[in-house]
């Protein structure tokens, strides 16, 4: 009983927080590894996209004239948030198998099952985005700017995924099971990003999906990704600090609610 | 052994469906330091929730409740230090293997960096594990799952299990090797509290059980207490018609300190020395003119308890069972 080797170390409880998060990380990236058809389908989702909408729909006439370039920033920005359902389903299937109350009734931090899921989920979208730009370049995507507008670019759409994740792990945690948490978030998901500006010129939308379409937050972090990407006649120096603001915003009240969430559920 | 109490529960209340179903109706309970107290119920008695408040999982509406002396809402932090959970519904992650279970596990109870991979080694080893931890829990058969649960349990060797239903769903021979798991834990002084549906689980583990019934303590006692309390022996006729069961038990009743029970064609009856009253129960039914179909003598099952108790048969849930289909091949097997 008194062996020292299984003794709780000493150490703070913020580092604790982290190292928590560290490990459920680390076992949510194994379990992506670990089933290697879901790999395989969530890469070649994000590249069949891309050429879809490439070739599909390259007679779409928009500003700059080269809609491949017009369509990257935007596609960016449509998958990762569709990957943010990852985290509804990733929760859902915890709940479900009872992982979760083995790990409510741990010492451990309790951020660590949140913070843990969204963190994997952002490693993966980090891996999406380098993934969608290779592809892209392949294709004829050619960002005009520097590479540091570039990588601030990834940052401002990484966390603008960060902040949907954070709303989508509150379905996960309210849904039966995961695949209804995947039902519950299509109806959110397909409006939020197709009634945007990430595939289509909003202005030539009818007048009362345009006024939506030109504001919501799906389209002010593509203007800004695009904007920071391309550049050139998508030049917009308001969309990053508006996407930051709508990100910062969505996390303030997502986060306090994913955690009351996963406190009863 | 010490008559320190190292689990208490007082009057605790927890409620479903904002109020429509109550899990548990003023629920106490007492568990003594270093022993095994058996939690025996049907399914929804309220032994799933009772484990989930002493836990730390589920708060209650009200009541209390300690381990080893801290309070499981407002010292919940220094509880999680001194429980280990192992049961239906806390579960292993089916897509790593055994060994990265239990480093996780350990890394989550903050074990010494050094020592994470090393205790885990150890469990596995002592569980019999130790060949299939590479490999994903997927793979693994029911009761080596339930040996992996278990060994979660253990990792920062907690004082105080928590064992919620660890052998239902099981096929009898793993469920034999887990009870011997079980008792050398037992024997090494950790304090358990076992919740089982299973009378016979109870008696082989348990030093004391407590029956619980719509979420509050309706008996308690030794196994043997319980039994003679009980009658020692259930003796079951089946007739060939209802009307013969109903006078058959008429017949009887005499028999026994307790009412007879009449289910369809059926009479049970617990007695204290089965034979000879089986031998006088023949006899009068002869003289009487009355065709028997069968007889059996058994020992009391949980149904048996209940029935003496309650007045009613206990009833089995199979909807919340995970592997229902094996759950209910015994259950036939111990119905025959």
């Amino acid at each position: 009983m008194t062996d020292l080797a299984t003794k709780p170390s000493a150490g703070t409880s913020i580092g604790w927080a982290f190292s928590d998060i560290k490990t459920v990380t680390w076992r949510n990236l194994i379990r992506t590894v670990r089933v290697p058809e879901a790999m395989f389908f969530s890469t070649l989702q994000p590249i069949m996209f891309v050429l879809l909408f490439r070739y599909v729909f390259s007679s779409i006439p928009v500003p700059g004239g080269s809609y491949v370039n017009y369509l990257m920033p935007g596609i960016f920005v449509q998958t990762l948030c569709f990957g943010a359902v990852s985290t509804s389903i990733g929760l859902a299937e915890d709940l479900q198998s009872g992982l979760l109350e083995r790990f409510r009734a741990l010492p451990m931090s309790r951020a660590a099952v949140l913070g843990g899921r969204t963190s994997a989920d952002v490693v993966r979208n980090v891996f999406v985005i380098i993934l969608m730009t290779g592809v892209g370049l392949l294709v004829g995507f050619r960002p005009q700017s520097n590479p540091l507008d570039y990588l601030l670019a990834c940052l401002i759409i990484l966390l603008f995924s960060y902040s949907l994740m954070w709303g989508f792990a509150i379905i996960g945690l309210k849904a039966p099971n995961a695949e209804t948490a995947q039902l519950m978030s299509f109806p959110i998901l397909f409006p939020l990003t197709f009634a945007s500006s990430a595939f289509v010129n909003p202005a030539t939308m009818p007048s009362w999906l345009r006024g939506f379409a030109e504001n919501q937050p799906v389209s002010q972090a593509v203007d800004a990704a695009r904007s920071l990407m391309v550049g050139g006649v998508y030049h917009n120096a308001s969309a990053p600090w508006v996407s930051l603001a709508w990100s910062i915003g969505l996390l303030i009240v997502f986060v306090p609610l994913a955690v009351r969430s996963y406190r009863n559920a | 052994m010490s008559s320190e109490i190292a689990v208490t529960a007082s009057d605790l209340r927890v409620t479903f469906r904002k109020g429509e179903v109550k899990a548990l109706d003023g629920f106490d309970l007492e568990v003594p330091t270093g022993q095994v107290i058996g939690l025996l119920g049907p399914n929804g008695a309220g032994k799933t929730t009772a484990v989930r408040v002493l836990s730390t999982i589920l708060r209650p509406d009200t009541g209390s409740a300690q381990v080893l002396g801290h309070d499981v809402v407002k010292e919940a932090g220094r509880v999680r230090r001194l429980i280990g959970l192992a049961g239906q519904y806390a579960t292993v992650d089916e897509q790593l293997t055994g060994m990265e279970n239990l480093t996780m596990v350990g890394k989550l109870c903050h074990l010494k960096r050094s020592s994470v991979a090393p205790r885990a080694v150890e469990l596995l080893e002592q569980f019999g594990l130790s060949d299939a931890g590479g490999r994903p829990v997927k793979t693994y058969s029911g009761g080596m799952r339930r040996r992996l649960d278990l060994a979660a349990a253990l990792v920062a060797r907690p004082p105080i299990l928590f064992l919620d239903e660890p052998t239902t769903g099981l096929d009898p021979q793993s469920r034999l090797g887990l009870w011997d798991v079980i008792e050398a834990l037992v024997k090494g002084g950790t304090t358990v509290l076992l919740t089982t549906q299973y009378l016979e689980e109870a008696d082989r583990l348990a030093q004391s059980i407590v029956v619980i019934d719509k979420g509050h303590v309706i008996a308690k006692g030794t196994p043997a207490e319980l039994k003679a309390e009980l009658g020692a022996t259930v003796l079951e006729l089946t007739l060939a018609s209802e009307e013969a069961a109903q006078q058959t038990a008429a017949l009887l009743a005499t028999l026994s300190t307790k009412t007879p029970h009449i289910d369809g064609v059926t009479v049970g009856l617990t007695v204290d020395e089965g034979p000879k009253i089986a031998a006088e129960a023949l006899r009068r039914m002869d003289a009487d003119g009355i065709d028997m179909l069968g007889l059996a003598l058994h020992e009391p099952s949980l149904d048996d308890v209940f029935l003496a108790l309650t007045g009613r048969k206990a009833e089995v849930d199979t909807e919340a069972l995970v592997e229902g289909t094996t759950r209910k091949g015994r259950k036939a097997k111990e119905a025959s």
